[in-house]
Formats: structure tokens, C-alpha cells, sequence
């Protein structure tokens, strides 16, 4: 396919974050930009926004929730017309969110998401990682990204919501089609609705057939203040358990996938050292944050300099902050027993993933079950692994031999 | 050596809990708690130590 657009002229003020160089590497940018003479960047692209790298500026904006809101959470605006047609009051709470409002959305499924809580699905993630390794182990060779990666949330998010695992391939498509192709409007816009629909579906079914232990029936019954919560609340939640809980883990685990294909001595150093593998895991988030969120400006403000006007866009590129030699010393290098590291791969302040556990816990178990099965690893060939990028990034093809 | 958690910065990242499991732990939200009363052992100060320097939120607070 031909790539037409625009060429980038200059990073810091006409940066692009769909060009596929920045896509597959965005690293030498962000570096390129927070060591230049204006750490936040500007474009015109995608109707505008600004993009702060150093992890000073990022967390300090991710700090600041009544400036920089969460009415919008893309780098691009909706689809016009979003917001006031079907289902238009369903958005995906609490990372929609503002507070008063943030505060209930929040607090509703945080404890769903407590370690403590999230322990219950070790073993069946384990179970499910090993399903998919059984299914390539003898070939010799696999997919890290597609065959194994990219299974393991949309399984795991499927068995929290308590719906069929034979959606699988369907959630994946809407999750793109909403996250990784946000440029297509119209995919955009029927992705969101499919989301919606499937989910109000679910929610019906449940009044005729009730069911336990499942999140969505959860949610039906839960009440706040007397009242049992609104619809748009269990739809919007389910909505983000999709858009925010599958694409996002799914490229950790590739990143660390790849990364761990390229690195003999890093999978030695897991194998002889049980110790090592809960500061190993912080360390690869750091690394390998795939999500950059966005914020919108609420009002006219002057932010390290930059003439902020409300109504902007601004970029929180975790990714970059967590490679600011200011704050991580060697920013690019993984040290499994890094000493010091206030990574913010889960964002800061009262927008810190909920889901932050999970994801985590997912992490763990996809590489501790791949390296007990798959000790010795690499890439078939480094020029062919292909990325997503722009607000998630990670590896979309990765091909390993063994 | 004592810690403590400013629960007006903590956000449930749960980073201190990893470096230091044995000092921090979760609550029902999971956010921070403080698993020992008073002291901390000698032998547990440096996990502890780690645990501040880990937190993104700079929430942890240690007292000597």
C-alpha cells in the first residue's frame, strides 16, 4: 500500500504519530523531541495536539485532571455526530471520567481489579497460555504476536464478562477497528456501535436468564445511592474492558515476546533467579509502555511555555516519559534489577489503569509459561516483524523459530 | 526505620507491594497498606527502601 501522506518536516511541529517509521520505532522521536530546545511538540495533524516527552511534564499534566480533562481520551475527535446519536451518553468509564462522576465509576470496579482479586485468574490464564503453546510446540516455529500474544487478554476479559470465547476473533476486529484504525471514521464509528450492541444484547439476555458470578450481571446489580446503576455505566464499562483491556496487554506481552527473542542472557538471568521476575516484570513495563492517552484541554493555559487553548488535544506519551534519561538512568537499556524505577506505564494520578494488576499478572504468566515450555528462542528474522502503533504500540507479526 | 502511606497520593499502583511484599500490601480498592506496625526489621529496611523508590506517586514516606 502506498503511503500518502504528508511527509513530517520537523518532529516539533509537525510530528505524525501513524507514519510507519514512528509506528514500528517511536523511540528516536521522543528522544529527538524531549532533548531538543522544545520538549513539547505540536502538530496540526488529526485537527491538533501537543505532545510533552519528559517524564516531568507528562506526569505533571496526568497530575493536573481539571485542566487537562478526559472528555476525550483518543488523539483524534470522535466521529462527528458521536456524542448525540445511537447510544451516544455510553463512554467508557471511569477512564472517560472527570470527577464528581469519576469518583463513583471508579471506585465501583476497582476492587475487581485489586491484586488480592485478580489472583483468581492465575491458573486459568496459565492453563490458557499453555492451550495455545500446545498448539505450536511441535512445529518449531510461531507467531509470538498472533499465535500467542494477542489470545491470552481477549480470553481472559472474555471469562471475567462471562461471555463466549468464540468471539474472539470479533472482539479483536471491533478493538482495532476502534484503537489501531481510528483514522477510518466510518470503521471507527461501526466498531463502537458493534461493541455497544453486543453488549446490550448480553445485558438483556441477563434479565431473562440470570447468571452469577460473572462481571456484566455484577454490574446490572449493583447500586449506588438506592438506585441501581445506569445502563449506559454497565455498557460503557464493558465497553472499556474491551477497548482498554485487550489491545493494550496484548502488546506488552509482544514487546516482551520480541524482546525476550533478542535477549539469551535476560531469559538466563529468569530462569536462575525466582527473585528476579517481579522487578524484571516493572522493568519490561517501563521499556515496553505500549499506551499513550490523551487529554483535552479545559481552558486557556500556559503549560511549560506552550499556549495551550481549551478544546486542545494533549498527547501523555507514557512510552516517552519512561525513557527520560532524567528520571531512569540508561532510559533504553532493560535492567531486570533495576533499583530505582517510578515507571508510569500504567499512568499517574487518579486515572492509574484499573486494570494495572491484570495486566500484569497477564505479563508474568504469558512469559514465565512460554520460557518453561520454550526456554531457548529467536526471531526468524528481525526485518519482519511488524507493528501497531499510535496510541497502543506493539508487535502485530513476530516471528520466532526454536 | 518506620513507613507510612500519604493516602491522598496513593493511586493503587501497588509498585510497593512488588518491591516489598513483606512491608506493603492491598486493600479492598487496592491501594496501600502498611503491613507492620512500628519498626521495620532491620533485615526487611532495604526492600523497603526500594519500595519508595519505586512508587510513581512519590507517596511513601520513611521515617528513621
Amino acid at each position: 500500500m502506498t503511503d500518502t501522506r504528508k511527509p513530517v518536516e520537523s518532529l516539533l511541529t509537525d510530528y505524525d504519530i501513524f507514519e510507519p517509521s514512528f509506528v514500528a520505532n517511536p523511540y528516536p522521536g521522543y528522544s529527538e523531541i524531549r532533548e531538543s530546545e522544545c520538549p513539547i511538540a505540536h502538530t496540526d495533524r488529526y485537527q491538533g495536539s501537543w505532545l510533552p516527552t519528559r517524564y516531568e511534564d507528562v506526569v505533571a499534566l496526568a497530575q493536573e485532571y481539571e485542566v487537562f480533562t478526559s472528555r476525550g481520551i483518543l488523539v483524534m475527535p470522535p466521529p462527528p455526530g458521536q456524542a448525540e446519536g445511537a447510544y451516544g451518553g455510553v463512554a467508557a468509564p471511569p477512564i472517560t471520567s472527570d470527577p464528581p462522576d469519576h469518583h463513583w465509576h471508579r471506585r465501583l470496579i476497582l476492587p475487581v481489579f485489586a491484586p488480592q482479586a485478580v489472583a483468581k485468574y492465575e491458573q486459568s490464564t496459565r492453563d490458557l497460555c499453555n492451550a495455545l503453546i500446545d498448539e505450536f510446540i511441535d512445529k518449531g516455529t510461531a507467531d509470538a504476536a498472533a499465535d500467542y500474544a494477542q489470545h491470552i487478554p481477549v480470553r481472559v476479559i472474555s471469562n471475567m464478562l462471562g461471555v463466549p470465547l468464540d468471539m474472539e476473533e470479533t472482539f479483536t476486529g471491533w478493538v482495532r477497528g476502534v484503537l489501531e484504525n481510528m483514522h477510518d471514521m466510518e470503521l471507527r464509528k461501526r466498531s463502537r456501535l458493534a461493541i455497544i450492541e453486543y453488549f446490550l444484547a448480553q445485558v438483556e439476555d441477563r434479565k431473562t436468564n440470570p447468571r452469577e458470578n460473572d462481571l456484566i450481571s455484577e454490574l446490572m446489580n449493583t447500586e449506588v445511592e438506592g438506585k441501581k446503576v445506569p445502563i449506559e455505566y454497565v455498557l460503557g464499562v464493558c465497553n472499556l474492558m474491551l477497548v482498554a483491556g485487550i489491545d493494550t496487554t496484548w502488546s506488552a506481552i509482544g514487546s516482551v515476546m520480541w524482546h525476550m527473542a533478542q535477549h539469551p542472557e535476560h531469559r538466563k538471568q529468569l530462569r536462575e533467579n525466582d527473585d528476579l521476575w517481579p522487578t524484571a516484570i516493572e522493568e519490561l513495563l517501563r521499556v515496553y509502555a505500549p499506551v499513550t492517552m490523551a487529554r483535552i484541554v479545559d481552558r486557556d493555559i500556559e503549560f511549560q511555555g506552550c499556549p495551550m487553548k481549551a478544546g486542545d488535544r494533549v498527547l501523555m506519551a507514557f512510552p516517552a516519559a519512561n525513557r527520560d534519561p532524567r528520571q531512569f538512568e540508561n532510559p533504553d537499556e532493560v535492567i531486570l534489577d533495576r533499583e530505582h524505577n517510578r515507571h508510569v506505564a500504567f499512568g499517574s494520578g487518579i486515572h492509574r489503569c484499573a486494570g494495572s494488576n491484570l495486566a500484569r499478572l497477564e505479563v508474568r504468566i504469558a512469559l514465565q509459561t512460554w520460557l518453561e515450555r520454550i526456554p531457548e528462542f529467536e526471531l526468524v528474522d528481525p526485518a519482519t516483524v511488524t507493528w501497531a502503533g499510535g496510541q497502543v504500540h506493539g508487535p502485530r507479526s513476530c516471528m520466532v523459530k526454536f | 526505620m518506620k513507613v507510612s502511606v500519604d493516602m491522598g497520593s496513593c493511586h493503587g499502583h501497588q509498585m510497593c507491594a512488588i518491591a516489598a511484599p513483606e512491608v506493603f500490601g492491598s486493600d479492598e480498592l487496592g491501594n496501600a497498606t502498611v503491613l507492620i506496625d512500628g519498626d521495620i526489621p532491620a533485615e526487611l529496611e532495604g526492600k523497603a527502601r526500594r519500595a519508595e523508590a519505586n512508587c510513581p506517586e512519590r507517596a511513601i514516606i520513611i521515617s528513621e
